[in-house]
């Protein structure tokens, strides 16, 4: 590399590093105003000490969130939400792109069709009828030992899991990426006598690692279902046990905003995901890249 | 795409009556060549995937297309009639926050489409080139993708207030010159500051689907560029952009379909106003057929909804096909 290629070089550090600080100003800020007074805050708006932990610090803030919502109870809904989601989607998803990728049955076809037809069907389009489906859906509970048919899915936990299970996307990079395994694996497998089910689970899954950590990011990152479940719990969760934490910032929409508490909690409800993320950065990144590989 | 996914050959030439199988070698019995047990587990695979399918992402769909041609409500004593057109007559000739909206929403994506697949690419570049500390960068371009758009927009909302940070940097810079404005409270303001922070929020996702495109050209390409002695700006036009043609076909789709569904921040920072400035399809949908629970009229405007994003995305790739040849 001559001296010329290094200074041009050297010169990309500017726009990369003012591009870096305009990435960064906000969440910075966040950070830092969780720890002030709203006095403080507004004090330090003028300078730089907006970006850091100077003046009066506290911890009051973190106190008064654990006051006004139950974090806890919002986190461990959360939590649970998107395990199951993204558990029951790498099962119910994989299971069916395996079978449209490498098995033969009638209605494969059609059934392909019908997938590739919902990818670019926005789930917001139909979220109204969905809201007035789930209102009347049945369901078996059970009194006791007895089963008792019930209407209405409404204020649960099954309300918030099971209608986003289903991934037409993600069946589609799991179809895809069978696909790609070598042929013969099946024969080979029923030649030791194993069955389909114990061929999948023992010799396709094994194999498929990186698929399954793709679909798994993107299913937590994207899915207006798990760790971002917004919109759809204001709808169908009223009851307060229930709720995810991003429902949670509707506690701080008040007359006189209380900025330092609501800085607080959106750290608190960053901070986790963004810890996930660095540690599983090159994973993360992969599966976002691969995403954009699919034509 | 479905040439992609043909299935594995059965060898379906050998064996089809139990009885012969029988009598071939025990390994060999099991039904792989057996195209009904193939037909019965693949079934069997695929039927959980299935049935989520058709309730939950075909019902509600089909539901909308039902119920837009009728007057039902969400919660309502009597049942629903049906109204023919009377949905879609009432959203294009008479409701004028729809025509906002409709309005605000296109060119909300006219904006963010240009803007946030070319900042993607460029920030993409960046981080492509062999600096120390390209890691670092990248993370730092990609950490608003995993910050959840709640959160972001209630930041937001704090930086654009009139005595937040946005105005008192800009009041920094120009030395005191600037007045300061509440950004959304201004409906000729209020779009472009949400146009800016959904970049802010989104533009990493793309630079990494950008930078995956990139890192699939091959260095000899460049090189081989190099030796005709071409500039690095006539490599990019001529070289790098045609090889990215898939990547940007994915972008502009992507980027459209989320942009079109513009509600979270909106909902958020704004709820639609001031003077309905930010008001969006997706909005109105929420507005109409849940909070003021005309739901008839919501799924009319879902449908209407629906009808522009497939269109969109047809000519899209029809524009993006015709190109290749």
């Amino acid at each position: 590399m001559n001296a010329a290629t290094a200074a041009r070089r050297g010169w990309t550090y500017v726009p990369m590093t003012v591009l870096a600080a305009f990435f960064l100003f906000p969440i910075v800020f966040m950070v830092a105003a969780s720890l002030k007074t709203d006095h403080q805050i507004f004090a330090d708006m003028n300078s730089l000490k907006a970006f850091l932990p100077v003046g009066d610090l506290s911890l009051a803030n973190y106190a008064a969130v654990f006051d006004r919502v139950p974090f806890w109870r919002f986190l461990g809904n959360t939590l649970f939400v998107t395990f199951m989601v993204t558990a029951f989607g790498l099962i119910v998803n994989s299971m069916c792109g395996y079978a449209l990728a490498r098995m033969r049955w009638k209605g494969r076809g059609l059934v392909f069709g019908l997938i590739i037809a919902t990818l670019i069907l926005p789930f917001d389009t139909t979220i109204v009828p969905m809201v007035y489906l789930v209102a009347n859906l049945p369901w078996v509970g059970f009194d006791g030992l007895t089963p008792v048919l019930e209407f209405g899915w409404l204020n649960t936990y099954r309300v918030q899991i099971i209608p986003f299970i289903v991934n037409a996307f993600s069946i589609f990079l799991f179809a895809q990426y069978f696909t790609s395994l070598p042929k013969g694996l099946e024969e080979a497998a029923a030649i030791d006598g194993a069955g389909w089910l114990r061929t999948y689970w023992r010799i396709i899954v094994p194999l498929s690692k990186p698929v399954f950590a793709t679909v798994a990011i993107l299913t937590v990152v994207t899915s207006p279902a798990t760790w971002n479940a917004y919109l759809w719990p204001l709808m169908t969760v009223q009851s307060e046990e229930l709720r995810p934490v991003m429902v949670g910032v509707q506690y701080f929409f008040q007359l006189d905003t209380a900025w330092g508490e609501v800085m607080a909690y959106i750290t608190m409800i960053t901070v986790p995901m963004v810890i996930v993320f660095l540690v599983f950065q090159r994973a993360f990144i992969q599966s976002i890249a691969s995403a954009g590989m699919k034509d | 795409m479905g040439a992609k996914l043909a299935s594995r050959e059965p060898d379906s030439s050998t064996v089809e009556g139990a009885a012969v199988t029988a009598a071939a070698p025990p390994p060999k019995t099991k039904r792989r060549s057996h195209s009904r047990a193939e037909q019965r587990a693949g079934t069997a695979f695929a039927v959980p995937g299935i049935v989520l399918l058709l309730v939950f992402v075909i019902g509600p769909a089909v539901v909308s297309l039902v119920l837009a041609f009728t007057n039902a409500r969400l919660i309502s004593p009597t049942p629903p009639e049906f109204i023919g057109l009377e949905n879609f007559r009432r959203a294009f000739t008479e409701d004028a926050t729809f025509h906002r909206s409709l309005l605000n929403t296109l060119l909300f994506a006219c904006i963010v489409v240009p803007l946030q697949g070319g900042l993607g690419l460029v920030l993409a570049l960046l981080v492509n080139q062999k600096l120390a500390g390209r890691n670092f960068f990248r993370t730092v371009f990609f950490l608003p993708v995993i910050t959840s758009m709640v959160v972001v927009s209630l930041l937001w909302r704090f930086l654009y207030q009139e005595d937040g940070l946005v105005n008192s940097a800009l009041s920094m810079l120009t030395g005191g010159a600037w007045a300061g404005q509440a950004w959304l409270a201004n409906p000729s303001t209020a779009l472009g500051a949400i146009v800016v922070m959904s970049v802010w929020q989104g533009v990493g996702f793309h630079m990494i689907i950008w930078l995956a495109g990139l890192q699939t050209i091959p260095e000899e390409v460049y090189e081989a560029g190099a030796l005709d002695g071409t500039t690095p700006w006539q490599r990019f036009w001529h070289l790098t952009l045609p090889l990215l043609k898939p990547t940007f076909v994915f972008v502009l789709i992507t980027i459209t379909i989320a942009a079109m569904s513009l509600f979270v921040q909106v909902n958020i920072m704004t709820g639609g106003g001031p003077v309905g400035s930010t008001s969006t399809i997706v909005l109105q949908i929420v507005q109409k057929g849940f909070q003021q629970q005309q739901m008839g009229y919501g799924a009319a405007l879902s449908l209407v909804f629906f009808c522009i994003v497939l269109t969109l995305a047809l000519v899209q790739r029809r524009l993006t096909r015709d190109k290749d040849s």
